[in-house]
């Protein structure tokens, strides 16, 4: 019996956690592609703007690996799955065999239909190995356009800004961050953006990336006819499933590998979780590639459990961020954006400009379903209690919630006592 | 393992407990300086008290078997001893994200604004006695003990 990891970052981790933590013997070996163990990927944009030093990027220490049992292998691709001998084949064509395997394989970053795009000083922001490219031209950068008005594309242009260079950022959508925000967090947080001097261009699209004759960058051509100078152009939109290797295998694919709530693929012994998977969603009664960084260790984790015979089920993903931007904190959790005229969401929001203090809080029924904080963060984890735990809100709580500070005595008794002071 | 356990039916709401948290985790170890002068710098109690119109309750981290902080934190500075159960927290991986602070459904985590960091009970691992709160309680409200 051996297993084998494709992929190594966070959902691997939790993989291996998951594995471990119910069979302590069996081989276990991790294929990465890239050349560094597990890092957080979150922490690209703080390494970018210079506010961590690159050692700090490993989120275990490398006796994590070795206390675990795992065979690490570090820089190695894996480019097929053979099912009827159960091997993974590396590009080397070392053939290692499997009797579970997970994929864990990511996300690979999104990138437009746009002229040029894959010239020269065009950069993704999705991989630390970004980050460090970046880095390298930083003295030479003066001005630099970002593509993509959402939460990673926002990051990637604070760093750059932190760094002392010009930007300006290119969002398709009406208003910046329309999946993670509403408008009136998306308008605190883009204020704060404009006090700091950074550009936004929203409603317009790249028409092409220019060049001289030279082939050296000269800006971002966008369509309604505007031109934006950069020595730089990095594209952060987000990421598509790394889906290449499942499909070979000819597992079942959706946007993402399609999981069951043990994490198993169509296959019996191949398991997928994080970015390449399409998982249960807690919110949504659909399965849901949900590639944010706050699912990907549990589903790891699960996925693991299963592969070591515990069975486990997953209890869904939750899109959620905690970020900040320029200094001011942001969370997003869950369905922040009901559909409009829909008479089963119910949404309560508070905003104080002055102090730049925004909730919203939406339900469905009788139940907590999104939620967002601007500004004063502190009781974020309650109004996750409620939206997990599901527990049924009725008018009164539903008021007394969207006041603010809600506290763990406002849970069910039973609940509460089960959770805090059981027998 | 030993986790703490409060319990709303004894609890007074006397907040001793935050007291004996903030000296505890206070350079001086001294009260009445921790309270005057380095609460201001942000040292803090890790445990908080609530309360409602009927009871109170002292809350702090649970050192859950299965931590969500632990599985969202982005940097590392989070996560579980396979052998004590601690959820262990390096204040210097941290980066100030709030991720866990979103994703502990407990809200047993707060923020240090001014070191952009975050508080969470330590079970007074380095205290030979066992936690200072525990120690403090009055009517004992809270209990530390293996359930």
């Amino acid at each position: 019996m051996t297993y084998v990891i494709i992929g190594n970052g966070i959902a691997s981790l939790g993989a291996i956690d998951g594995i471990r933590k119910y069979d302590k013997k069996t081989p276990l070996t991790v294929i990465g592609a890239e050349n560094t163990a597990a890092y957080g990927k979150p922490l690209t944009s703080y390494l970018l703007a210079g506010k961590i030093a690159p050692e700090r990027l490993t989120i275990r220490p490398n006796e994590y690996y070795v206390g675990k049992k795992v065979d690490l292998k570090l820089g190695t691709t894996v480019v097929d799955i053979d099912l009827e001998s159960n091997q993974v084949i590396t590009s080397t064509g070392e053939k290692i065999s499997f009797e579970k395997l997970l994929l864990a394989t990511g996300g690979v970053p999104f990138t437009p239909r746009i002229k040029g795009v894959e010239g020269p000083e065009v950069y993704n922001f999705t991989a630390v190995k970004d980050a460090f490219k970046l880095i390298t031209v930083l003295k030479d950068l003066k001005r630099a356009v970002v593509i993509g008005g959402g939460l990673i594309g926002l990051k990637a242009a604070e760093s750059l800004y932190d760094r002392g260079v010009q930007v300006a950022v290119i969002e398709q959508a009406e208003r910046i961050m329309s999946l993670a925000f509403d408008e009136e967090a998306a308008a605190l947080i883009r204020r704060r953006v404009d006090d700091a001097g950074m550009l936004i261009r929203c409603s317009v699209n790249a028409k092409e990336i220019v060049y001289d004759k030279k082939g050296g960058l000269r800006g971002v051509l966008l369509d309604d006819g505007s031109f934006l100078e950069a020595d730089a152009v990095v594209i952060a939109i987000g990421v598509n499933s790394n889906v290449g290797l499942a499909r070979a295998a000819d597992l079942k694919v959706g946007n993402g590998v399609i999981v069951d709530d043990h994490m198993q693929t169509s296959q019996e012994h191949i398991y997928a979780a994080g970015d390449v998977a399409q998982a249960k969603d807690v919110i949504f009664d659909k399965d849901k590639v949900v590639p944010v960084w706050s699912n990907a260790y549990t589903q790891g984790f699960h996925a693991g459990k299963n592969m070591a015979g515990k069975v486990s089920n997953y209890p869904g993903s939750l899109s959620m961020s905690s970020i900040s931007f320029f200094g001011l904190p942001t969370i997003s959790v869950g369905e922040v954006n009901p559909p409009v005229g829909d008479s089963a969401y119910e949404s309560y929001s508070f905003c104080d400009e002055r102090k730049q203090s925004y909730r919203k809080l939406v339900f469905k029924e009788d139940l907590l379903v999104g939620y967002v904080l601007v500004g004063d963060i502190d009781f974020a984890g309650m109004y996750t209690s409620f939206l997990k735990f599901k527990f049924k809100v009725d008018v009164h709580m539903r008021k007394k919630l969207s006041e603010g500070e809600p506290n763990v005595l406002m849970w069910p008794d039973d609940f509460f006592n089960k959770a805090w002071n059981p027998e | 393992m030993k986790r703490i356990y409060p319990d709303t039916e004894y609890c007074m709401g006397c907040r001793l407990c935050e007291l004996a948290c903030l000296t505890t985790h206070s350079e001086s170890n001294d009260l009445v300086i921790a309270y005057t002068e380095e609460r201001v710098k942000g040292v803090s109690a890790r445990i908080k008290v609530f309360e409602n119109e009927d009871c109170c309750v002292a809350i702090s981290c649970r050192h859950c078997d299965e931590p969500q902080c632990v599985s969202v934190c982005i940097s590392g500075a989070l996560t579980k001893d396979d052998i004590t159960g601690v959820t262990l927290y390096d204040i210097d991986k941290c980066v100030g994200c709030w991720s866990c602070l979103m994703a502990c459904p407990y809200g047993a985590i707060q923020r240090n604004k001014l070191e952009n960091t975050i508080i969470k009970c330590d079970l007074c691992e380095e205290r030979a006695e066992g936690p200072a709160c525990v120690e403090a309680c009055p009517n004992r409200a809270i209990k530390y003990e293996e359930r």
